[in-house]
């Protein structure tokens, strides 16, 4: 199967959901007036886009219908498109260039940064790729074993300290073991914080200094995972981690339930924060490349 | 921040309002659409709002609010009155069965926090009393086990468990049969997570009801979820019967619209909430400070209520004047002071204006030693002194620091920071009129 057709396979339900009612929006309506703008800001709305975002998008889908003389309801539709995949675009490719490079991967509890961890281990594996996965959260109960059974799964090296032990100090062993073993990509694992918690996030930063000092030069990658279930908490979260760690991209995970996840899309157009991967289930193979028209293609098709 | 919108737009409504002096069923309409606009950016159902908005507007449009001298006050009251009533007015707690054990099953989407709410409760139950038993049902995702394991040794509660290769269904009745032989009175099952689109998995739910007929299931539904909150609740609803919720992670800055849609699409009443990764960390919930957390306000309505309550009509009035003109004297901060005292602890309220939240206080000292150093201050100074604070030369400062048992620094920093108390108090005493953004960058004197 194709990476396109995955992918459709994959927001299958979103495209549903999205796509039919607006369908249904765009047929029921015979010409378009101030009705038809506010159904179409319902389905953003109820996408977790959040109003603020909808409310703009939906001002300039009408000033370009007006300039571009649009009369068709249905012409509303392929314009709102061109909009969205405007607000997506951005690179999407992983920054892994040298070896050993490191992907970091952060976000508040239970997003899904382990299972993506795993998911990506099994991808960069495939591809050809040396890697190394770091336990870095030695906070939560269990985390490590977690990360343990994902690496023997994906038949990769892990690298670990006991539970409880200080999150820098396995980063540093990981880096060296990196070097020492000529791996080419580290991906390191952290425990889940809200963004609320200071001293969390200057662990955090902790971490990323070991990597600054001992892998100078080295290609980084800083993914903050977001659960697409999450509401427009998911703006604090990437504003807050953004803040602490130059986030590079976003791994938007769950998109397999019910939930649209729209909320990226104040995401990325408030902060240009691009989305790179997406989960789309619990198993190894669930998780794909992201790409902004794809995903677009996909919700309007 | 959300709360700053809306009361700013509010404000901005009402001045339109009190320039035509009587308010219109459009004004209403224009505050019910900044209602609106608050609860969906806090993440309430789109549905949800709709209807509740709906309802409010009915109220509202009522005389309560028409023939109120403050109708913004009012809509925001009505508005927080609803909100509380949807959320189940009183609190509830989980029931025991007649004939222990007591089965609580936990149920919810992945990543919801089921395995440490499942910890949190056996420790809170124990506390009352209760011989747990922790469950691990959970035999997908990696480590699941493991985890429950980890965080019953560190309560010193006992795990059951089977492995990984074990059907649940059947871990869950064998947990039973254990539970009963080791004189057990609450038995925890922790499921694993699963998409409630995921007919399999529902199904499998179904069976571990049928099996160990549980006295509750509790849905545990993390606070930062969006729209979708519908769709999950609904369905675990519809399959299996919910008892109860559980809001995890509330202890971020999440508005937690979702508590209002859950509750609205599943009828059944939040039950705890999680507050932090800490097994002590679960809490029981409070719809009205649920209700002020969804409209971002603090608690604005009981500070609005308590200032009416204890403040002088009259005497307020007055005071309001006097500050407007500049009048504002030594004399009626005194008087104020004791208005504000009768308020209860000035901490409290505080925290109750809207925007403070507890990260804000702590930039904000509240000595009320101080308070009452200011207090005994203000008493040594003559009543001529107290109107015309400008007399007071540096012998006079010397008799009131005596007298007052304080230094004369500290009557200067009084005078010093009596004009910034202005300031404050006339927010305070305007409360509801002109809702404040919060202190920001006041310093206060005690
Ligand atoms: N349906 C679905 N479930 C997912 C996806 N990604 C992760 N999960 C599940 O979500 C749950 C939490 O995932 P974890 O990987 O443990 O999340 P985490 O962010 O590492 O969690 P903490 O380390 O506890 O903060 C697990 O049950 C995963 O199987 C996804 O794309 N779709
Ligand atoms: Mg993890």
């Amino acid at each position: 199967m194709g990476f396109f057709d995955r992918l459709k396979e994959g927001l299958e339900k979103t495209r549903k959901g999205i796509t039919e009612r607006i369908d249904k929006v765009l047929v029921s309506f015979g010409k378009i007036d101030d009705e038809l703008f506010e159904e179409l800001e319902e389905i953003l709305v109820t996408s977790d886009i959040g109003i603020d975002t909808s409310m703009k998008i939906i001002e300039d889908l009408k000033k370009k219908v007006r300039e571009n003389k649009v009369i068709h309801p249905a012409d509303v539709k392929d314009l709102l498109k061109e909009e969205l995949v405007h607000v997506m675009e951005g690179e999407c490719r992983l920054n892994i260039g040298t070896s050993p490079s490191v992907i970091i991967v952060i976000g508040v509890n239970g997003v899904g940064k382990t299972t993506s961890i795993g998911k990506i281990a099994n991808l960069l594996k495939q591809s050809g790729k040396k890697v190394i996965v770091a336990a870095g959260d030695t906070f939560r109960a269990a985390a490590i074993d977690q990360l343990e059974v994902w690496a023997n799964r994906v038949g990769v090296d892990l690298i670990k300290h006991s539970e409880g032990s200080d999150p820098a100090a396995v980063i540093y062993d990981a880096v060296q073991a990196a070097k020492a073993r000529k791996a080419d990509v580290l991906i390191c694992d952290t425990a889940g914080r809200l963004h609320t918690k200071k001293n969390l996030m200057e662990e955090l930063k902790k971490v990323s200094k070991v990597i600054d000092r001992e892998l100078p030069g080295a290609s980084r990658e800083t993914l903050l995972v977001l659960d697409a279930t999450t509401g427009q908490n998911a703006i604090a979260q990437a504003k807050t981690f953004n803040e602490s760690s130059d986030i590079t991209g976003i791994i938007l995970t769950k998109l397999d339930g019910t939930a649209k996840g729209g909320v990226i899309i104040a995401v990325k157009s408030e902060l240009k924060i691009p989305v790179k991967l997406v989960g789309v289930g619990e198993k190894m193979e669930d998780l794909q490349e992201f790409n902004a028209r794809e995903f677009i293609e996909a919700l309007f098709d | 921040m959300v709360f700053e919108g809306l009361s700013a737009k509010l404000q901005e409504t009402m001045k339109k309002i009190r320039g035509q002096g009587r308010v219109t069923e459009k004004d209403v309409k224009e505050m019910m659409r900044e209602i609106k606009l608050a609860l969906l950016e806090a993440d309430v159902n789109f549905k949800v709002v709709k209807d509740f908005i709906n309802k409010v507007s009915e109220r509202a449009v009522g005389q309560d609010v028409l023939e109120s001298l403050t109708p913004g006050q009012q809509v925001v009251k009505i508005v927080n009155e609803e909100l509380i009533e949807l959320m189940g007015k009183t609190q509830s707690k989980i029931t025991f069965a007649p004939n222990p054990p007591t089965v609580l099953m936990m149920v919810g989407l992945q990543g919801s926090g089921k395995t440490t709410t499942s910890g949190k409760l056996a420790n809170l139950l124990r506390k009352q009393g209760k011989n747990p038993l922790l469950v691990a049902c959970d035999v997908y995702r990696p480590a699941a086990i493991k985890q429950l394991q980890v965080v019953g040794d560190q309560l010193n509660v006992p795990v059951f468990s089977m492995g990984d290769k074990v059907n649940p269904v059947d871990i869950a009745k064998a947990a039973l049969e254990h539970a009963r032989a080791k004189l057990h009175d609450l038995v925890i099952i922790d499921t694993a997570g699963r998409l409630h689109i995921n007919e399999e998995l529902m199904e499998e739910l179904s069976r571990i009801k049928s099996a160990v007929k549980p006295h509750e299931i509790l849905l545990v539904v993390d606070s930062m979820t969006g729209q979708d909150a519908v769709n999950v609740a609904e369905s675990f609803n519809e399959k299996l019967g919910i008892d109860g919720i559980i809001l995890t992670k509330l202890d971020g800055d999440t508005r937690g619209g979702a508590a209002l849609s859950v509750r609205t699409v599943t009828g059944k009443p939040i039950k705890y909430v999680g507050m932090g990764e800490k097994l002590s960390d679960l809490e029981p919930f409070f719809p009205d400070r649920m209700a002020s957390r969804i409209l971002g306000m603090g608690d604005v309505l009981s500070l609005i209520e308590k200032a009416q309550e204890s403040f002088d009509e009259k005497k307020a009035m007055e005071l309001e004047k006097k500050m407007r003109s500049q009048q504002f004297t030594l004399e009626d901060f005194l008087d104020q002071m004791q208005q504000v005292k009768k308020m209860g602890p000035l901490n409290q309220v505080l925290g109750m204006i809207p925007g403070m939240n507890n990260k804000a206080l702590k930039n904000v000292e509240v000595d009320e030693k101080k308070m009452v150093h200011v207090e005994a201050i203000i008493r040594s100074m003559t009543r001529q002194e107290r109107m015309e604070p400008s007399i007071i030369n540096a012998n006079r400062k010397k008799r009131i620091a005596a007298g007052s048992g304080t230094t004369i620094q500290d009557v200067n920093r009084l005078l010093k920071e009596f004009e910034e108390m202005k300031k404050l108090f006339k927010m305070m005493s305007d409360m509801g009129r002109h809702r404040g953004k919060g202190l920001g960058k006041f310093k206060m004197p005690f």
